[in-house]
């Protein structure tokens, strides 16, 4: 087919993926604006299939069918409490394509004989670069969200030293393959120095930390589609790859604004700080002693309340308490108590986490309140009911400046008139300090399991009225 | 048309921009479907896996841009499809 009709085609295909981006401005018009961008998607493939370049039919559509099969399995499976890995993997196989366009496209040119000119050498190494961190990079993180490996920080001594290594190594070939030494020997090298560094710059990674990491690894699965597009000259990748790029720094800005942490420090912030935060987990023992109670005592105080606002954290994705949470929020309502959720940024695994787990639960969500709107409200509330969440409400943040939290925006439940908090233990969250608000004179800790506690409270506001 | 370096840079810097400006106005209620909505279009990546794997002459190349082809697709189909599951369940609905 013509070439200017193609790259026409790719304009109107991004057109409509800006358009369908622009649609998840608000919950109504987005599953509109995801139809679109999916449509602008197919007119981008369709183009694609038709271009003169295109011959061997067989081997495309059966991946095709391959990536299809698995994508809709995927798609239909994965549990919403599953969603941060789900979105993990996702990246990775952008990453992943990206990084094997860069090389297949190296390997053409080098076997053709031809050298490459102008921007694409630098493209194909920013693309097999970006491309294969990204890719190694998720899988970490998707292991680590499955628990198939530690969550928490992975250190060792001399981390840094070795990551300069990496990163020197990283240039001196990237380098080396720009300049179009002979040979594939530099190349296989920089891949294989590329993938390794992915694997070695999330590892340091905790768990708290992943709305950042999972955001930053969705921004480079758009730079590395971008940088594939200057590799193949095609403008059409060039500008849906730079939306993504643009779209992942966003939320890792959003993410980082929102625990007041610059991207170093979370990305390269547990190098040295590691062995300090274990040394502050002692100090619960100096605070007093939490005291514990039981659901039939949160029915008492919901029988007298009139504001509730509930709290979630990534202890109730964990349980998979929000159904529960849900039957919870409608009973106290039918009893004429008025319900509220107040949603930290940065609560669960990844941005929007709390928000997508109550709407499956179907909470409607005019009633899912941000952070800075909710705040004002907690002082005038009978009852914040905070249910796995632990370091975005822990008041430490406000006051105490040696803190590693201090400084980060909270959640105010502290300043509500009764405060619970359901919780597994006593265990510190991921920043591993002690939460003061556990030993407040109006907290009152509920231990548990997330949806067995909401469970019997449930059943408990049923007995007492 | 990409050939030209100052064209290329030109395009890839106003996508930046508007990147911007269309995903800042997305609220935090709808930020987990943005990213798997981000992630499927991420995967745009497919048409040059297609062109890789496309050529004429099947090579190692043909290779590694079938499984390239297998990656991207499952980012643009898993992608789109969980995005659109979840919108769904932001919809308004009848509460029993």
């Amino acid at each position: 087919m013509n070439t200017q009709l193609i790259q026409l085609a790719y304009l109107v295909a991004a057109v409509l993926l800006i358009l369908g981006m622009r649609g998840l401005s608000s919950a109504k018009t987005a599953p509109r604006g995801n139809l679109i961008a999916s449509i602008g998607m197919l007119i981008a493939i369709v183009a694609t299939l038709l271009m003169n370049k295109v011959v061997d039919y067989t081997v495309v559509f059966a991946g095709i069918v391959v990536g299809s099969g698995i994508g809709v399995v995927l798609a239909r499976r994965i549990e919403m409490t599953a969603m941060p890995q789900m979105v993990a993997l996702l990246n990775g196989f952008g990453g992943g394509a990206s990084a094997l366009v860069a090389t297949a496209e190296y390997l053409t040119y080098d076997r053709t004989g031809v050298t490459p000119e102008g921007v694409v050498p630098y493209a194909i190494v920013a693309g097999l670069l970006i491309g294969a961190v990204t890719f190694t990079g998720s899988i970490i993180a998707f292991a680590k969200l499955q628990e198939l490996m530690r969550g928490a920080a992975i250190t060792y001594p001399g981390q840094n030293f070795v990551n300069a290594l990496i990163a020197l190594s990283v240039l001196v070939l990237a380098g080396m393959v720009v300049a179009g030494i002979q040979g594939l020997v530099p190349f296989w090298a920089l891949a294989a120095v590329s993938l390794l560094l992915g694997v070695l710059l999330v590892i340091p990674i905790g768990g708290a930390d992943m709305p950042v990491v999972i955001s930053l690894l969705n921004s480079y699965s758009g730079l590395a589609a971008c940088a594939t597009g200057f590799v193949l000259g095609n403008s059409g990748l060039v500008i849906s790859g730079s939306l993504v790029g643009a779209s992942g720094l966003i939320l890792t800005k959003i993410m980082c604004d929102a625990m007041n942490r610059s991207i170093t420090n979370v990305l390269f912030g547990a190098f040295g700080a590691a062995p300090e935060a274990g040394g502050a987990t002692g100090d619960g023992e100096s605070q007093g002693t939490a005291k514990g109670y039981t659901p039939e005592d949160a029915a008492v105080i919901f029988a007298n309340a009139r504001s509730v606002i509930i709290v979630p954290g990534y202890g109730m994705a964990v349980a998979q308490a929000q159904h529960a949470v849900r039957e919870l929020g409608d009973l106290l309502e039918s009893n004429g108590i008025g319900v509220k959720y107040a949603i930290h940024p940065v609560a669960g695994r990844m941005p929007g986490h709390m928000n997508v787990l109550l709407a499956e639960a179907d909470v409607p969500y005019e009633n899912l309140i941000e952070m800075d709107e909710i705040n004002p409200e907690f002082p005038e509330t009978d009852v914040a009911l905070i249910i796995g969440a632990n370091d975005v409400v822990n008041p430490q943040a406000r006051t105490e400046k040696g803190s590693p939290i201090y400084g980060m925006p909270i959640l105010d439940a502290d300043r509500a008139q009764h405060v619970f908090v359901i919780k597994r233990s006593m265990n510190p969250g991921f920043a591993g300090i002690q939460n003061p608000l556990f030993f407040n004179d109006n907290t009152m800790m509920i231990f548990g399991d997330a949806k067995k506690v909401v469970l019997s409270i449930v059943e408990a506001v049923r007995a007492f009225n | 048309m990409l050939d030209d370096p100052a064209v290329a840079l030109t395009i890839f810097t106003l996508s930046i921009f508007v990147g911007f400006e269309v995903i800042a106005k997305v609220p935090p209620l709808l930020h987990t479907p943005l990213m798997s909505g981000s992630n499927a279009i991420s995967g745009i990546t497919i048409v040059g896996a297609i062109l890789s794997a496309g050529h004429e002459d099947r090579t190692i190349s043909t290779v590694l841009g079938f499984v390239a082809i297998v990656f991207a697709t499952i980012n643009v189909v898993g992608g789109f499809l969980v995005t659109n599951r979840m919108l769904e369940m932001f919809q308004p609905k009848k509460r029993s």
